[in-house]
Parts: C-alpha cells; structure tokens; sequence
C-alpha cells in the first residue's frame, strides 16, 4: 500500500489481508540496508491473527520514495509521520536492529503513541566494523558480504532452512546488494553514532518484549543488557542457534515470541 | 582488511540445505517417503495453507527430502530460493507458466534441446504463446525479435547439439533494456563451470537428470530465482505485481519482494500443474550432486582429451567443442567457461548418414541412448532421435547435419573411451 508521507510516496506491506480500521495496528520496522521484505515470514501471519499490519519502507528503501533519513532519530519521527497518515493513533511496534533502535526511540520520544514494543536483535550500542562502514561508503559488494557473514548464524550459513527451497544466505544478500547506492553506508553511519538507546529505553513506559539470537555477533544478546535492566515491563525471548538475522533464521521460534505479544 | 569466510562451492555441494536429522540425528538426508505432513492444530493448517508461515503440507507442494535438494541448488546457483520438478521440461514449462499469459511471446535461441524446442513451438502456441527463434551467436538477433508483448528471453549456456556458448552478459543487457528477464537451461555446465546469475541471469534451470544427478538413475529438474529481477519496475508481469485472487488478493512482489518469483512458482505452478519431485528422486539426485565438483573435473578433462583424439582422426570431418581453437565460440568460451566447457561435443564421421549409424551401432564402452550427463559415456544421432521433430529447415538452422553424432563423454578413462570411439570410427568407413 502507499501513503503519503512529509509529501513523499511511503510503501509499506499489509500482509496481504485488506487493512480495518477497527483492528490493533502492528508496524514493522527493518534494519540497516534492508525493507519491508524481511518480515515475510511474519507480515502475513499477524495480519492473519486480525491485526492490521504495516511493514513499511523506511524512505530511500525498497519502494518508498526520497533520500535516507541520516538519524535514528529522524527515522522515529518518519516512523509517528507514517502512524499519522495511516490514521493510527497507537500501534505495536516491531523492530529489528537499526529499526529497533527507531522503535526504540519513538517508543521513548511518544509514549502516548506506543501500546507495545518489540526489539530484535538490539543492544546498547551498534559500533560499525570501520572495514564494512568503509566498504559501505563505497558502494563495495563487500558490505553486504561481511553483514550477512557476521549476521547469519553457522547453522542458518549452512541452511535446512524451514521455508522450502529458500537459500537465506543469497536471499538476505541479495536484498541488500538491490539497496540503493549510499543507502546501506546511511543506514550504518547511523547506527555507528547513536549513542542514545540505554537514555531512551529508561523513558519506554510500554510493555516491551526482547527477541535475541544467542549467537548474534553483530549485537551480542548479552549487549541489550543495559537495555532490558532500563524498561521497567519488559521480557526476553533468547532464540538458540540463531544470529542476527532473527526473524528470517527463526521464524518459528519468533511465531511463537511474537503470538502473544501482538 | 577483513573478508567473509563463507563455505565454497565444494563444501556447499555436500551440506548446503542439510542438518542432521532432529529426530534421528541421521546424518544422510532421510528420504520422507509421505504424502502428508501433520498439523498441531486448525491455525497451523489455516496458516500453512494461508503462506503465512514456513512448512510443509502437501509433497506435491513440498517435501523436507526435496527440499534439501532445492535449497542446495539455490546455494550451488547463487540464487534466493530453488523449485524442484519432476523433470527439467516440467521446470521449463512452471517457469514460462508463473511469468506470462496467452497472447505473450519468447525470443529463444533456436538452438535447444528438441523437447523445449518442440515445446515452444507446437505446444505453447495452443496456449496463446508464440516463441520467434534466434540465432545464439547474435545478440542482435535477439533484440530485433523483441516485442512489446515479449515476457522472456530463453537459451541454454552450451547449444543442444551445436554447442554454441551463448554470450550470457550482451543478451542478458538486451533483455533487461527491454524489461524483460533471461533465463538459461544450464544443464550442460552445471554451476560448477559457471554460476549464470554472476552473468546477469535472472532465472536458471536444470535437468538434474543430466549431471547434476550425474548416474542416469532419476529424472528430476529445477527452476532457481536469482531474485534480482526488477518484476515491479517491469510493469510486464501481473502474475507477480498484482493481486492474486487464489491465494485472496495476494501480492507477490510486494510481499516476497526478492523471492515474489520463485513463490509464486510453487503456490500456483507446482500446486495447479502438479509436475513435483518424488522425494526418492530427490535423494538419489542429492547423491549425485555431493560429487558434482569431482566428476565435472574428469568429465571436462577426458572431453578435452576426447576432442582432441577426434580432430586428429581422419574419418573425423569436424569436431564441436568450445574448448577447441577450431571451435567459434572459443573466445568466449575461455571468458566464460574457464573451468571448461562441459563434456558433450558434436562430430561429424565421413560418409554421412550410413557412417554415423554404423559408428553407433559399432560402439561397445559407450552407451547408445537418449540422455547426457550420465559418468558413463552416451552416443547418440541427433538428427533421428532427439531432435527429430524439428523439420529439415529447423535441423539445418539449428546446425544439425545427417551425420551429425553427440556425445556425452562420461568418467570412464580417457585410454578406454578413446579405444572404444577408435574402433568404431575404423568399422563405421568400411560400409
């Protein structure tokens, strides 16, 4: 579906079920260089819980319109624009890395706005390896490689994966080598310097739910410490033999952790 | 400067798609010989059926056992995800059948196997499909064919039985110009001597008959999705931009994005059209792939030696083999092939039709039969078997002579094939 958003065309999947306004809305948020897409294996199956859900494309990213937005912080005020257009006054928010660090921040910056959260693969801070912010920058295939390389786990880079015949391994490089130029070195430039997530999850007055992959190195589950001990309603789901690819490695096991928090 | 470690292609070959077993901690893929997977309960079956999330229902669908096979594929490939078939033309026809509708058009090269030659041109034209055929050593060729109602561009890595190289870059620029995706019958190469989608494929199949399964025991086949294809920027195919009233208004692209194609094969194609994988096959073929990267380097080394023999013999009027100075595609073949090009060649035997039967009917080691790909070394005249529905215009344009004989140079040793092909070559000049 597209909306208009800050006079921007913003595009975001429904889960292929028509939107009521009478459900409770569930917005997805993506991570660094990546869209809407990577919630596939969860998008359809909420919305098929009766909920009324956007997985959006952050602006630059996938289908929607304009240039990356350079702050988490900026992302998190698109992310309450969008909320507006769409005609939603409070919603689930869902957010894997770079969008767990928006989610977070638009939890804390409008907590009238937040019925729930739900961070996944998070921690205090995102340090960007200098090598891949340097091959992001660059436009380098590399980039892509080193994060679905430090993003997979070793179980997921071999596969048997549950969805038939899908190869997560090209299926999540793939999608980030079709980013826009300059997009994926935004997305990590932005994540590298936000330094606000433990100030910003002392202000989440919402329920908020932690999925974490246990073998996550690019944001070791043991790192959202400072995070969780912030939120004072919160609880935490650590997936087994997962990476950082949470919800595209484990889609059972994020079934089962997103099944009563939506 | 750190770089990923990623599994390589000899490792991918043996483990990609595979866990041990869960239950039995069997390290061999199990074959799961059912029908019918088991639900937890209604919601579970509402969702599966729904595609609101990742299982199994039905094997005609998909099975665990196969879809090993299609994830190592996919891995093999480079591509996002993998559709197994009951046969390399069932791949071939799911493909055509998830992109276009009646009234569509594909530019093929006009050199292909006789069976998906013989399906564009006799059988997708009762469904409203036209095909125009091609040269495949002219790229410009190709885009002079292309129509505003053209969905594909179609051709094989290596001409069957001309062995042409197709020049995969130039044609895949010419069919993406016109927003349209090239897919490549990769049979004879294998993604051993060359992964297509690094040469701007979008959309790969196989016979994994040939030698993917490599031992001539399994027919099977697979349609793989690169997932770089642009379907939305496209505007030309509905099946997978807009709302699909089967699965209730389902929108492919917008919710499997880089996947839309492959997905939309499988809920629609494998379900409706029904051409799946006994997952028996699937196993016997995973069997032959976990050699894949050793037999394609002795199939490739004895074709070389066996070509080689070939255009030293004097009963021999020529020999077709991309690894060969003579042939005209060597160039291009050395680009993009480096690793060799593949092991089916074409020669021609003095004395014409007559020679070449006797030479087929005087071979002991090799195998008189209608396949390729198999370890042991296969012969065949074209020109009577595989390729015989095409007319005489057709066989000529597709540069197929009387004499023509193809072989499929297996692993045996080099010293015996060559013995063999020898003998053969002696008896077929005596007639």
């Amino acid at each position: 579906m597209e909306l208009t958003v800050n006079d921007l065309m913003a595009f975001a999947a429904t889960g292929g079920r028509a939107l009521n306004a009478d459900e409770p809305a569930v917005i997805f948020v993506h991570g660094a260089g990546l869209d809407r897409t990577i919630w596939q294996l969860q998008t359809r199956n909420v919305a098929h819980m009766g909920r009324r859900v956007y997985a959006v494309d952050l602006p630059g990213h996938g289908r929607s319109e304009g240039e990356p937005l350079a702050s988490i912080g900026e992302m998190a005020d698109w992310v309450i624009a969008f909320m507006d257009a769409a005609g939603v006054d409070k919603a689930k928010l869902i957010g894997h890395s770079m969008g767990a660090f928006v989610t977070l921040e638009a939890a804390a910056k409008y907590p009238h706005r937040i019925e729930k959260l739900c961070l996944m693969g998070v921690s205090e801070t995102m340090p960007v390896h200098p090598d891949l912010l340097a091959a992001a920058e660059n436009n380098q295939r590399l980039a892509p490689e080193l994060i679905v390389y430090w993003g997979l786990g070793e179980t997921a880079k071999i596969g048997g994966h549950p969805h038939p015949g899908l190869w997560i391994q090209n299926a999540s490089q793939t999608l980030l080598e079709l980013s826009a130029d300059g997009v994926l070195y935004n997305d990590l430039s932005a994540c590298n310097v936000y330094q606000g997530a433990a100030e910003a999850a002392g202000r989440v007055k919402c329920e908020t739910l932690f999925v974490l992959g246990k073998d996550d190195m690019m944001t070791p589950a043991r790192k959202a410490g400072p995070l969780i001990g912030a939120i004072s309603t919160c609880s935490t789901t650590i997936i087994d033999d997962c990476g950082h690819m949470i919800m595209s490695e484990r889609p059972h096991q994020v079934f089962q952790a997103l099944r009563g928090f939506v | 400067m750190v770089k990923p470690n990623f599994a390589k292609f000899d490792t991918l070959a043996l483990h990609a798609g595979q866990q041990p077993d869960p239950a039995t901690g069997a390290r061999a893929v199990p074959i799961y010989q059912t029908t019918s997977f088991v639900f937890d309960d209604t919601d579970h079956a509402a969702s599966l059926y729904n595609l609101e999330r990742p299982g199994h229902i039905y094997t005609r669908l998909s099975n665990p056992t196969t879809a090993v096979l299609e994830e190592r594929v996919a891995a093999l490939e480079g591509g996002v995800g993998a559709v197994a078939t009951a046969s390399g033309m069932a791949a071939l026809f799911l493909a055509v059948a998830t992109l276009m509708d009646k009234g569509s058009h594909i530019v093929a090269s006009g050199s292909l196997y006789g069976g998906s030659h013989n399906l564009f041109t006799y059988t997708l034209p009762r469904f409203g499909i036209d095909t125009t055929f091609v040269n495949p050593r002219d790229p410009q060729a190709f885009k002079d064919a292309i129509r505003p109602e053209t969905r594909l561009v179609f051709g094989e890595t290596l001409g069957n039985p001309g062995i042409e190289v197709m020049n995969l870059p130039v044609i895949a620029r010419i069919a993406h110009d016109a927003g349209v995706p090239l897919m490549i019958d990769a049979t004879f190469t294998t993604p051993y001597l060359i992964r297509v989608f690094e040469y701007g494929v979008d959309i790969a199949m196989h016979s994994l008959t040939k030698f993917m399964g490599g031992h001539g025991t399994s027919i099977g086949g697979v349609v793989i999705d690169s997932g770089r294809f642009d379907w939305e920027g496209s505007g030309k195919f509905p099946t997978l931009t807009e709302p699909y009233a089967g699965y209730h208004g389902l929108d492919f692209a917008e919710e499997f994005g880089t996947q839309a194609f492959v997905m939309r094969a499988r809920a629609e194609g494998l379900k409706d059209f029904g051409a799946c994988l006994s997952p028996t096959n699937a196993f016997y073929i995973l069997q032959g792939i976990e050699t894949l990267p050793l037999r394609m380097q002795k199939h490739v080394s004895n074709a070389e030696t066996v070509a080689a023999f070939l255009a030293s013999q004097d009963e021999v009027e020529w020999v077709n083999y991309p690894s060969l100075t003579s042939h005209p595609d060597y160039e291009l073949a050395q680009q993009l092939l480096p690793k060799g090009a593949g092991s089916i060649l074409s020669f021609g035997i003095k004395g014409g039709r007559d020679a070449g039967r006797t030479f087929i009917e005087s071979v002991n080691l090799a195998s008189h039969l209608a396949n390729i790909g198999d370890a042991k070394t296969l012969v065949i005249h074209p020109g009577s078997t595989t390729h015989q529905q095409m007319s005489a215009t057709d066989l000529a344009a597709a540069g197929i002579g009387e004499g023509m004989i193809r072989l499929s140079v297996g692993i045996e040793d080099s010293d015996d094939i060559i013995s063999d092909l020898k003998q053969a070559l002696r008896l077929s000049q005596k007639g």
